[in-house]
């Protein structure tokens, strides 16, 4: 234990690793009291690395997102825990970071994509000016530079540069919007870049834009990525591992074919049996029962026992620790997961029997 | 009566639009945001339309609601032109049609107490005389949409309900004048992934109940097609419905090309599937100006299966194809097969 006045060893991290959240809580005050929107949460992100945040509304995947860049609200207070991002050789916590220094860390090291449909250019400048001022805001002030940086990636995305700088933000479609957004999140070469819910709201054919895109745009520049979605398929489109938040903690942390095909906590599974099929058999979809819980006054216990279907009474006595489920890369917040490895194992005899018994 | 598996599709419809067309004005000129559709929906029918923004598919429900009037065509309710009726037949239209809106959290009035949403239309279409009746009314029809106990909610303002609530509570005033018809437009898109099957599953439950018939409005082709899985889909593109059959149909060997695009675009919850999906690549990815509409079909700048000289000449109509559905497309028709099939992509 180190004693008081002298600092702890300063954490640093491995060669290929470009992010590590280490414990981190986050609390909003409020009249009703305090709200611990996130809480505890660890994670990793390896370089090239994409990385899903999934959960419903209020799970607190949008609060950690912005987060990891110190742009929540004054609300918004870091009551625990480290996020360290490396900075060449060096490694920086952003949550201990002074003001001083957060502007010189966005937007170079770790940009953030808003959701296009929430608005997030200045309606009364062009798409020119909304990139010059990014720009200028981080220190790259000579405009010729500016503008041949933003007609290469404008160029990237798919889009007609000459035609879309001078265009004002309401005339492009919902689609171009995100495609400048994304543009312009790459403008000062970004090692990371976060994603909030890149896709919801956009068509269907310009969904599958945006997720093709993103996929080159990753291969050709080898940022890593985190995206938060509450949309399933995205994950399975994108992500090499998934989060899967509730209540404002991880309840498991898993590569994406695991968390797919091997889920272990009783709510990744029951989203993922919530969502209907396009392909393939219909199934049995049902939705989870009950609703998220008031995060001011949280259930006794795992905060998932009053909506779990493998709830037993020692659910109720404390929250559960996550823990290494299968393999070491797969953790889970469960006491209960070999039950529900073992309905899942189940149901797939089940089926592999019908088929078999079919040919 | 025809019926194909066990859809059916009733011989005499209850509700119908006629060739109908709906123009608006805009500051660039007159737009046709539904053109020439027509649909027939029978009793305790659930169908859904599906298409993406700017599709017509809004419109097409507010037309099926009465509550735009046709530019041109009918809107016929029990075979009778509902824009030629006045007095207690309007009345009994306007009842027997309800709308539930996508945004549950606009729908609602703030100020109003869930009691008072309800009791509201009792009132108004004298099913309830008195506080008393209306109370037993409405708690009765809580009930039915699974917000229990009703004492509870009818008590409650909308800022203390979530979104699946609220949108139960829409359902529950939709169902306050026992209607016939029940147009839900994007009624599952704002609340959370992990709900939305159960509020489809009400829908469900409510048609089986009170055989009322039901039209879904939806982006989402998988809610489509899970909600819709006795029935049939529309998919409509800039105004004209392309595609019209049996949800399995339309869903898993999809007749028009535009159809296939959409259905291969998909992303799915399954990561090994989703990544090897077989894409239909679009011609252009540009969706065309409504002000600015191609000549012939209008999907044929973006269309795989383009012809000149056909495609870009003559506009299609919705034919029938061997396995019972609708197309709009030469090109499918001609070769009676579907587009999946000629893109390879079944």
């Amino acid at each position: 234990m180190p004693s008081k006045g002298e600092s702890a060893p300063k954490p640093r991290l491995e060669a290929d690793q470009v992010l590590s959240v280490r414990g981190l809580s986050i609390a909003y005050s409020t009249r009703r009291g305090p709200v611990q929107a996130v809480r505890d949460v660890s994670f990793d992100l390896r370089k090239g690395e994409t990385l899903a945040i999934i959960g419903e509304s209020g799970s607190g995947k949008t609060t950690l997102a912005v987060s990891l860049i110190r742009l929540s609200p004054r609300t918004a207070r870091i009551t625990k825990g480290h996020i360290l991002f490396r900075k060449d050789d060096d490694t920086i916590d952003v949550a201990s970071l002074p003001d001083s220094d957060l502007r010189e860390f966005r937007w170079s090291e770790c940009a953030m994509v808003f959701q296009a449909a929430l608005n997030s250019f200045n309606p009364v400048i062009s798409i020119w000016e909304q990139f010059l001022d990014t720009a200028r805001a981080h220190g790259m002030t000579d405009a010729k530079e500016v503008r041949a940086r933003s007609g290469e990636l404008l160029g990237l995305v798919n889009l007609d540069p000459e035609r879309v700088l001078r265009a004002y933000p309401h005339e492009l479609s919902g689609g171009m919007k995100q495609r400048v957004l994304i543009a312009l999140s790459l403008l000062l070469k970004p090692s990371i870049i976060i994603l909030d819910e890149p896709t919801t709201a956009l068509d269907i054919l310009t969904q599958r834009a945006i997720i093709d895109l993103l996929r080159k745009l990753r291969e050709q520049l080898g940022f890593s990525m985190i995206f938060i979605s509450h949309d399933l398929s995205l994950a399975a489109e994108l992500a090499d591992r998934v989060l899967t938040m509730y209540a404002g903690t991880v309840v498991e942390r898993a590569s994406v074919k695991d968390l797919f095909y091997r889920p272990r906590h009783p709510y990744s599974m029951g989203l993922l049996r919530a969502v209907p099929r396009v392909s393939g058999a219909l199934g049995s979809v049902v939705s989870i029962a009950g609703s998220p819980p008031d995060l001011i006054h949280l259930p006794e216990g795992c905060t998932y026992n009053p909506r779990c279907p493998f709830v037993i009474d020692e659910c109720k006595l404390k929250e559960p620790e996550l823990v290494a489920v299968d393999t070491p890369q797969h953790d889970a917040r469960c006491i209960r997961w070999k039950h529900v490895a073992e309905l899942l194992g189940k149901e797939e005899a089940v089926v592999a029997e019908k088929m078999a018994a079919a040919t | 009566m025809t019926v194909s598996g066990d859809i059916t599709v009733p011989g005499k419809p209850l509700i119908e639009l006629v060739g109908v067309t709906r123009a608006f004005k805009t500051p660039g000129g007159s737009i046709k945001a539904v053109d020439g559709v027509s649909l027939a929906l029978g009793q305790s029918e659930a169908m859904c339309l599906v298409g993406e923004s700017g599709c017509g598919k809004t419109t097409t429900g507010r037309l099926l609601a009465g509550l735009l009037r046709p530019t041109s065509g009918q809107l016929l309710f029990e075979g009778k032109d509902v824009w030629t009726t006045k007095g207690d037949e309007l009345a009994r239209f306007r009842r027997s049609v309800q709308l539930v809106h996508q945004d549950p959290y606009a729908s609602l009035n703030p100020i109003r107490t869930v009691y008072q949403t309800i009791s509201a239309p009792l009132f108004r279409h004298k099913k309830a005389r008195d506080r008393r009746s209306a109370v037993s009314i409405a708690t009765d029809l809580l009930q039915r949409v699974g917000l229990t106990p009703p004492a509870d909610f009818l008590v409650k303002y909308p800022h203390q309900l979530s979104g699946g609530q609220r949108q139960r509570v829409s359902i529950a005033r939709a169902l306050s004048v026992d209607p016939r018809v029940i147009v839900a437009d994007e009624a599952v898109s704002m609340v959370d992934v992990s709900i939305r099957i159960s509020l489809l599953n009400l829908l469900l439950a409510l048609r089986d109940e009170f055989r009322v018939t039901i039209v879904l409005i939806t982006h989402d082709l998988a809610v489509a097609r899970y909600f819709a899985r006795r029935g049939r889909i529309g998919v409509m593109y800039l105004g004209r419905v392309v595609e019209l059959g049996a949800s399995e149909l339309v869903v898993g060997d999809p007749a028009h090309p535009y159809s296939a695009a959409l259905v291969a675009a998909i992303p799915e919850a399954d990561p090994t599937l989703t990544r090897s999906k077989e894409r239909v690549e679009l011609r252009s990815a540009e969706v065309p100006s409504l002000l600015r509409l191609p000549s012939g079909c209008t999907f044929h700048p973006r269309c795989p299966l383009f012809e000149e000289g056909l495609c870009d000449v003559q506009v299609p109509t919705l034919l029938p194809i061997p396995d019972g559905r609708q197309v709009a497309c030469h090109v499918a028709a001609r070769e009676r097969a579907p587009a999946a099939e000629l893109l390879g992509v079944r």
